[in-house]
């Protein structure tokens, strides 16, 4: 029977439409043997916790340019929280400045990424959340 | 862990994680299944398959619209969507992007929406499939659409499954050779022709209607391979009164323009279905296909511990160095790896 594959949500929350980053990523996780289920563009924190529920997800991607990842970002949180998925391991790239990274990172997420960030380093990390 | 009896209570927590265990085949999985499989049956199974592109995606999220909110008179309905994708050959991976054409049903909780990826299966529908529909049918869901991959002429494994098979088309797919071929028309149920608003609309209609032509007044339906379910078992006679012509409906999935139609039709497929028998034919030959499905997988299975690692590659090698050949490299395999 097959094995167990890390399986991983892709979103855009909010409203920026700049998705080539996002689409990267998903292309490299699919090479790195996941199964990305990518949603698109103008996700709201609802939709995203929806999918991350119905799809059992290992892992939430969220990729943001707009700025508005300190709204965005901690009601995702909460909300995969209030389905019991507490055990989602979340994931952000996009412009970041270092004062929210911080916040983010104790707020539970995971791995930030900003421009420059190697694919292999994404993958790596993801795999390393998951199987620790 | 007991997921069957939350399931039974459409706990959305308990679908998605059952799921999970019958993708990745596991024993609590299927033990939790056989809890459920007496719930079964009671669903509306309806494929989508169709070449890449010509629009699956949107027209299953259309359908789910109508089918949660339709016109006057009809009842909503509660939708499980199934949406397949391919695993690469190479990695393994997948990316799956059937919601992307479905946020319109977010939020509804009556709907429950899962991608799969193929992981290695061919047909064009997963190995785990048929699971993830008990799954939702148990759940309560009364209708389940069944998105496959992009199919080509060969991936008609969907029609097993399924009661009702759309197969859609879109402008300037082919000449009326390719729609007389064996394959993907002849599993239809519910010919879609999308993008209607597309050049060439036309055309492609009169090849569908052609080729409908060639086709037996009376649809058989799916032929098993293996060998039907056997035939004292079908009392029901079909009488001419209860014919089903396999109507060419045009559709813009983008907007939803004919989609209603296209709902309409599969009620009253599923209704025919019923009154002529077809329902409990297929359904009997539906339950034959996915036992001998389980049953090669268990085999296969079974036969692999038979074999060691090194016998496996003693014998390869052997084919690879022209050695013996193929069917006798079986021979040896198939008897624990000892010629006789």
């Amino acid at each position: 029977m097959s094995e167990r594959k890390i399986r991983v949500l892709m979103a855009k929350p909010g409203l920026d439409g700049h998705d080539r980053g996002a689409k990267v990523v998903a292309r490299a996780l699919r090479d790195a043997g996941m199964e990305v289920i990518y949603t698109g563009l103008r996700q709201t924190p609802e939709m995203i916790a929806e999918a991350a529920l119905q799809e059992d997800v290992d892992v939430v991607g969220l990729s943001i340019l707009s700025g508005a990842h300190m709204a965005l970002i901690p009601k995702v949180i909460e909300l995969l929280k209030a389905n019991h998925q507490e055990h989602v391991r979340v994931f952000v790239g996009g412009i970041i400045p270092d004062e929210d990274i911080l916040l983010l990172k104790q707020m539970g997420v995971v791995g930030i990424y900003g421009p420059g960030t190697t694919t292999e380093k994404i993958v790596s990390e993801i795999r390393h959340a998951i199987t620790q | 862990m007991n997921l069957a009896a939350s399931i039974l209570k459409n706990d959305r927590l308990a679908i998605a994680r059952l799921m999970s265990l019958i993708e990745n085949g596991t024993p609590e999985g299927l033990a939790e299944l056989d809890t459920l499989f007496p719930h079964t049956g009671k669903a509306h199974i309806i494929g989508v398959t169709g070449s890449p592109g010509v629009g699956k995606s949107s027209l299953v999220n259309q359908l789910a619209r109508c089918f949660r909110h339709p016109s006057q008179g009809r009842e909503p309905v509660s939708v499980g969507i199934i949406a397949v994708d391919p695993s690469s050959p190479f990695s393994g991976g997948a990316i799956l992007g059937d919601r992307v054409r479905m946020r319109d049903l977010a939020g509804d909780p009556n709907i429950f929406i899962r991608s799969m990826a193929t992981r290695g299966c061919l047909g064009g529908v997963a190995n785990a499939t048929a699971g993830l529909i008990q799954i939702l049918d148990a759940a309560g869901y009364q209708v389940i659409i069944v998105e496959t991959i992009g199919a080509g002429q060969t991936e008609v494994d969907i029609a097993r499954l399924a009661h009702t098979t759309l197969v859609i088309e879109a402008p300037g797919l082919g000449d009326d050779i390719q729609a007389i071929k064996a394959g993907i028309l002849e599993i239809a149920d519910i010919l879609v022709l999308n993008k209607a608003d597309h050049p060439g609309v036309e055309t492609a209609e009169a090849i569908l209607r052609s080729a409908l032509q060639f086709a037996p007044a009376h649809h058989p339906g799916y032929h098993h391979p293996v060998g039907d379910v056997v035939d004292s078992f079908e009392v029901e006679q079909i009488s001419n009164e209860s014919v089903w012509t396999i109507p060419i409906l045009r559709t813009i999935a983008l907007d939803g323009t004919g989609v209603e139609k296209v709902a309409e039709q599969i009620e009253l497929h599923r209704d025919y279905l019923v009154e002529s028998g077809e329902w409990a034919k297929r359904d009997r030959k539906k339950l034959q296909w996915e036992m001998e499905s389980l049953l090669q997988s268990s085999l296969m299975e079974r036969w692999r511990n038979t074999v060691t690692e090194t016998r496996y590659r003693e014998v390869l090698n052997q084919v690879i160095n022209r050695e013996i050949s193929t069917a006798q490299a079986v021979n040896i395999l198939a008897n624990g790896g000892f010629s006789q």
